[in-house]
């Protein structure tokens, strides 16, 4: 190893995983970015402690890539370290990006959750009905926990993020794009999200399908109806988020049959990606008289939890009102 | 603020052509009503895009509504209508944010219908006035442990 190469850092917060799987994804290709820098920290790979971070330098990472939404104290912790030892900070992936699937837990809140996890649920198993504790003591001993927030943020909320890479998980073409500007110095304005600048729509090779004029007269579920794998979901209609989603992600959903959620977030001209999906798919529904939007919009399944599945976090409401959580 | 002091604020989202004359007429005609509803103009109900109405919540507004012509009266021809459309859907999805449905109001307000304006500033205003505040804050709907 030599002092050289420049210095990354990979960690995890509040995530599946995927984020992880989407370095190793990256196939052979691995080992020209290995070869070409010095991984220093990576739990899920390596051996490092936090105290070897510790350790370092300030600023002495050239890049950490981020994954995971905050929603813990160990996590805001952590990204706080990583910040103060990278001259880059990259939000890696939908969770850190915008919130993510956590996120949705933002409708939610700690004692909900708490009481889902540990008491309600049939395969719990808890008959002293214990809950995690930030502090307990054991034998003489005090053990300590991370705190359990009610609120899950994206990663910008926390710290100072340099840049977003979207997607759940990001596609490799993105990340291996992002690695080779950072080597190269050629990054764009701090702020920006590696990703095309368009619509998924734009990209998508069911555009084609779409009818001059779209309506939809009856909402279904992807389940509910035999999908036809060339004709635009919407015309379907089947709720696809296409429309409000940035893309490249490379329609990997569409391949296999299945609709835009829209993990890659909006493009730069929106602000929140929900309101404005919304806002769309309200304006195609085939009714006009009240009665009949009531019923259109009243089959939709959890619209909230639809159209902010991946945004909810870092939309401009944020979350649930707290005390509205019951 | 304590409930018996509670002054309502709202905003009014009003089309030009048909609800925001119909304001001016109440003005005109010298019309008392409640002073909460903050009017913003536009152009068409339709313009009314839903982050304006989110936006309008998380900065301290205790209702909204928006007003447009009367179906079949839209000066762009079905603007309204997809304001409709819009609004009913929004509605639940506030819901789900744990902002109530009375809180967002649709109206139709015509040029001529100075009358019916203050009628739905009274009402609303006297309807969020009961419901109470929303408090629904910036950092995300309340006092929790970080900010």
């Amino acid at each position: 190893m030599s002092d050289a190469k420049p210095k990354v850092a990979f960690y995890w917060c509040s995530s599946c995983g995927g984020c992880e799987e989407s370095i190793v994804d990256l196939a052979e290709d691995i080992l020209k970015v290995v070869a070409a820098v010095d991984i220093v920290f990576w739990p899920v790979a390596l051996d490092f402690k936090k105290k070897d971070v510790e350790a370092m330098p300030d600023k002495s990472i050239a890049v950490s890539f981020i994954n995971g939404a905050i929603r813990m104290s160990e996590q805001e912790e952590m990204a706080h370290l990583l910040r103060r030892k990278s001259q880059l900070v990259v939000a890696h992936g939908a969770c850190a990006h915008l919130g993510g699937i956590p996120g949705l837990a933002n409708f939610w809140n700690k004692s909900t959750i708490f009481r889902t996890a540990y008491h309600t649920t049939v395969s719990t198993d808890n008959p002293a009905g214990l809950e995690p504790q930030p502090k307990t003591s054991l034998d003489g001993h005090e053990l300590t926990l991370p705190e359990f927030w009610d609120t899950v943020y994206p990663l910008d909320a926390i710290i100072d993020v340099d840049y977003y890479l979207p997607g759940c998980a990001p596609h490799r073409d993105l990340i291996l794009n992002a690695v080779t500007a950072i080597l190269e110095g050629k990054l764009p304005p701090k702020g920006a999200v590696l990703a095309p600048n368009k619509s998924c729509c734009d990209d998508c090779d069911r555009n084609e399908t779409k009818p001059e004029k779209m309506t939809i007269k009856e909402i279904k579920r992807p389940y509910e109806v035999l999908l036809d794998p060339k004709t635009c979901f919407l015309a379907q209609g089947v709720i696809c988020m296409g429309p409000a989603t940035r893309s490249g992600c490379g329609e990997r959903c569409i391949e296999g049959n299945m609709p835009c959620r829209g993990c890659m977030g909006p493009t730069d001209q929106v602000y929140d990606q929900g309101a404005k999906f919304l806002s769309a798919f309200a304006s195609i529904l085939d009714a006009s008289e009240e009665k009949d939007v009531e019923r259109l919009v009243d089959s939709i399944v959890d619209p909230a939890g639809t159209f902010y599945r991946f945004s909810l976090p870092s939309s401009i409401l944020k979350r649930k009102k707290l005390e509205a959580v019951r | 603020m304590s409930q018996e002091h509670f002054e309502p604020k709202l905003v009014g989202f009003l089309c030009t052509w048909c609800s925001y004359t119909g304001a001016d007429l109440a003005g005109t005609a010298r019309m008392m009503y409640a002073p909460n509803v903050r009017i913003i103009r536009i152009m068409c109900s339709g313009r009314v895009d839903p982050q304006f109405v989110m936006k309008a919540f998380q900065e301290g507004a205790d209702g909204v509504f928006i007003s447009g012509c009367h179906p079949g009266d839209c000066h762009y021809k079905d603007g309204n209508t997809k304001t409709l459309r819009r609004h009913r859907l929004l509605s639940r999805v506030l819901e789900q944010f744990g902002i109530e449905r009375e809180r967002f109001r649709l109206e139709w307000v015509s040029a001529s219908e100075g009358t019916k304006f203050r009628q739905v500033c009274n009402e609303f205003t006297e309807q969020i006035r009961t419901l109470g505040p929303l408090n629904f804050n910036g950092n995300g709907g309340g006092p929790h442990e970080r900010r």
